[in-house]
């Protein structure tokens, strides 16, 4: 692997990739002072990474396609996952009790700043979730999500700061004001596909941000809302620690609630009609299923989630104003659903994981989160569209005609 | 009346802009039919280029001239070899893929690059030197339409007439447009198909390069984030004239430049973007296919 012509090709990329980083990451110009900062380490740094990377890089694309000769010589890849599942059910259930036991147990464990970020990380996880129904099981690839986000937070902090209501009463109403909003968007967009739907939510998104950030007597500006009430239990209130490790609890009770719905879902008449959906527009059609309400329930069940972690958002902070509901968060959410495999729950889970513990233990990583989350985006749909976990398809073995399968 | 005449030519200039990275956007649509994401980050680098190497010349005692013909030039060959980068990297790979997969990966290197010129300069707003210069015959008309404005509605011009010719009239051209027709056929008649792609997304960086000085040069200041938002609003322009077609990307600039100019300057400037936004939803609604694009029906 190591010959001449390998180390040619790499060298060529390396200098490529000196002059295209030449003039950004070389020099820095301070206009005002009128100062040239001249950085060669970084050209040296460039050509050496883009010279290692360039053999990773050809090495995996390698791997990539003998993998699809391999699938289409009829050889079957199963992945590991499946193989957990599949196998024997003995390991599956001990990881789920040792998760379920760890779960319970870590507020009391650790420390309440720990417990602060693995709510934070489960919070991620239901909104993955929530996303993950529009984008991996229907397909359609919202760029807005946030404002849904936005929408369950303000509902929680607008209606506690003018009527006074509390938690309990806007976590549902939340929810349905996500839905509501969600097919708010869903019907404009029903006739566009993929692409023209990307960016119509992506300007939806912008466009409540901006509402919110502008329109003062309604949302306070850019300035936000303070002082919003933690929840309740039953008229208790708590010390700060207290409510940390309850809201923990709530969180964890959200996600299980989630991930069980989304389950189903997923295997409903419903969820089938998504993936139809998904894989074939027309066709979906042609076999009776009803475009525009399949369509609407996607937008309308995702948005859904999205509502009520806003609302869990704003009671955990208690502060909350527009800075928190733009496009990155909407990105961030994608990354999580695209990276632990679109349309698969333990994935999902998985995905939130990582993006939001990554950075949360690697402070010196915390720069470079953002250029990470661009550089999972683009590698993970070059190398494994199907994310860490792929979400297997459903087949019915044929029993008695070996090595025979039918697809569903 | 003079109030009017200056958001009409204001939302002439802006809508050149728009015009000139909107063609970016339509000319790649055309060819893969993919949204260009990372479009808007090669215009914001292209402006960072022009920016670093104008300073580092004026520091170097470069006149004045020199100063914006070399600084200009090489934001265009820098903004093209990155278009050309991109393209083989995140794209490329993806031919034949799901839609989903290349947009997807084109988000993700628009998010790349916006970072990775925010970690490599600075997240602050840096003065952009006027490369424009003042010329006197423009002084009467300074309070309406200033050399700026003037530079940058002809230099659009005369881009647009070059790029008909080339698209109309020359053999790459030509090879362009059968690729936007039929890709398999193209390659039948002997195209090299990677090729046109690749000078398609060299084109389309090189206008979105000259939209990126010129406006920099008529704000005054960039950023790290400029591309985004202009990004966005030249798609729209794209999408109000039709996507994939060119005097449609051009009207869809100028449609929605003076939307916005107006809009701004009659309702309230706090909503410039939502007007914007708004217009494209509403494009989207009414007309999917743009103004001056084709309906076309879906393939199974």
């Amino acid at each position: 692997m190591l010959n001449v012509s390998e180390m040619k090709k790499s060298l060529l990329v390396s200098i490529w990739f000196m002059f295209l980083t030449f003039p950004i990451m070389v020099i820095r110009v301070n206009p005002i002072e009128k100062i040239v900062e001249w950085r060669w380490g970084n050209m040296f740094l460039v050509g050496i990474g883009s010279f290692i990377l360039s053999f990773i890089w050809r090495y995996f694309i390698r791997q990539k396609e003998s993998g699809l000769k391999k699938v289409e010589m009829g050889e079957k890849i199963i992945p590991f996952f499946e193989k957990l599942r599949s196998g024997d059910s003995i390991y599956l259930r001990s990881l789920c009790m040792t998760l379920s036991c760890a779960a319970a147990v870590f507020p009391f464990v650790f420390s309440t700043y720990q417990t602060t970020i693995m709510t934070t990380v489960l919070m991620y996880v239901v909104l993955g979730l929530g996303l993950n129904i529009v984008v991996g099981l229907a397909g359609l690839l919202d760029l807005g999500y946030v404002a849904f986000y936005a929408v369950g937070a303000y509902s929680y902090a607008l209606l506690n700061y003018h009527f006074g209501l509390g938690f309990w009463t806007v976590l549902p109403l939340g929810a349905v004001l996500g839905a509501f909003f969600g097919i708010l968007l869903g019907f404009p967009v029903l006739r566009l596909r993929g692409d023209y739907l990307a960016i119509v939510t992506l300007g939806f998104g912008e466009i409540i941000r901006l509402v919110l950030e502008n329109w003062n007597e309604f949302s306070f500006g850019p300035s936000g809302i303070a002082n919003i009430p933690r929840p309740s239990f039953l008229g208790i209130q708590f010390s700060l620690q207290q409510a940390t490790v309850y809201q923990y609890f709530l969180t964890i009770g959200l996600a299980l609630c989630t991930i069980f719905v989304v389950n189903r879902l997923q295997d409903s008449r419903i969820g089938r009609a998504w993936i139809a959906l998904r894989e074939d527009e027309t066709a979906c059609q042609a076999m009776g299923v009803d475009k525009v309400r399949t369509k609407l329930r996607a937008f309308a069940l995702g948005a859904t989630w999205a509502g009520m972690v806003g609302v869990m958002f704003a009671a955990k902070t208690t502060f909350i104003n527009p800075a928190s509901f733009t496009f990155i968060e909407s990105a961030l959410i994608l990354s999580i659903v695209v990276l632990g495999g679109m349309g698969s729950v333990p994935g999902v889970v998985i995905g939130a994981c990582i993006l939001i513990l990554l950075p949360e233990y690697l402070r010196a990583f915390t720069e470079f989160r953002m250029l990470l989350f661009g550089a999972i985006l683009v590698l993970m749909m070059v190398f494994r569209p199907q994310g860490i976990i792929s979400n297997v398809r459903r087949t019915y073995e044929l029993k008695g005609v070996p090595g025979r399968t039918l697809r569903d | 009346m003079e109030y009017f005449l200056q958001l009409l030519l204001g939302g002439l200039t802006r809508g050149s802009i728009y015009a000139l990275i909107a063609l970016g956007y339509t000319m790649v649509y055309g060819i893969i039919e993919l949204i260009n994401f990372a479009h808007g980050e090669i215009y914001m680098i292209g402006a960072f280029t022009a920016l670093i190497m104008s300073s580092v010349l004026t520091l170097y005692g470069f006149n004045e001239v020199s100063i914006i013909v070399l600084s200009s030039l090489i934001a265009l060959i820098y903004s093209s070899a990155y278009g050309f980068t991109v393209e083989k990297i995140a794209y490329k790979p993806l031919r034949g893929a799901p839609r989903l997969s290349p947009l997807i990966s084109a988000i993700g290197m628009s998010i790349f690059l916006q970072n990775y010129v925010l970690l490599a300069q600075t997240s602050d707003f840096l003065p952009f030197p006027t490369l424009i210069p003042e010329f006197n015959f423009m002084k009467n008309y300074e309070h309406v339409f200033g050399s700026t404005e003037l530079v940058i509605v002809v230099t659009t011009v005369l881009v647009m007439i070059l790029l008909t010719i080339l698209i109309k009239f020359t053999k790459i051209g030509r090879a362009m447009r059968a690729t936007a027709q039929d890709k398999k056929m193209a390659m039948l008649v002997g195209i090299n198909v990677n090729k046109i792609i690749s000078v398609t997304f060299i084109i389309g960086s090189v206008m979105a390069a000259i939209g990126g000085i010129l406006i920099a040069s008529h704000i005054g200041q960039i950023n790290f984030y400029i591309g985004f938002i202009a990004g966005i609003k030249a798609f729209t322009a794209a999408v109000l004239g039709g996507i994939g077609s060119i005097p449609g990307a051009v009207l869809g600039g100028f449609v929605l430049g003076w939307t916005e100019s107006f809009a701004t300057g009659y309702v309230s400037s706090d909503y410039e973007d939502v007007f914007a936004f708004a217009l494209l939803v509403l494009i989207l609604i009414f007309r999917p296919e743009g103004i001056l694009g084709k309906s076309s029906s879906q393939k199974v």
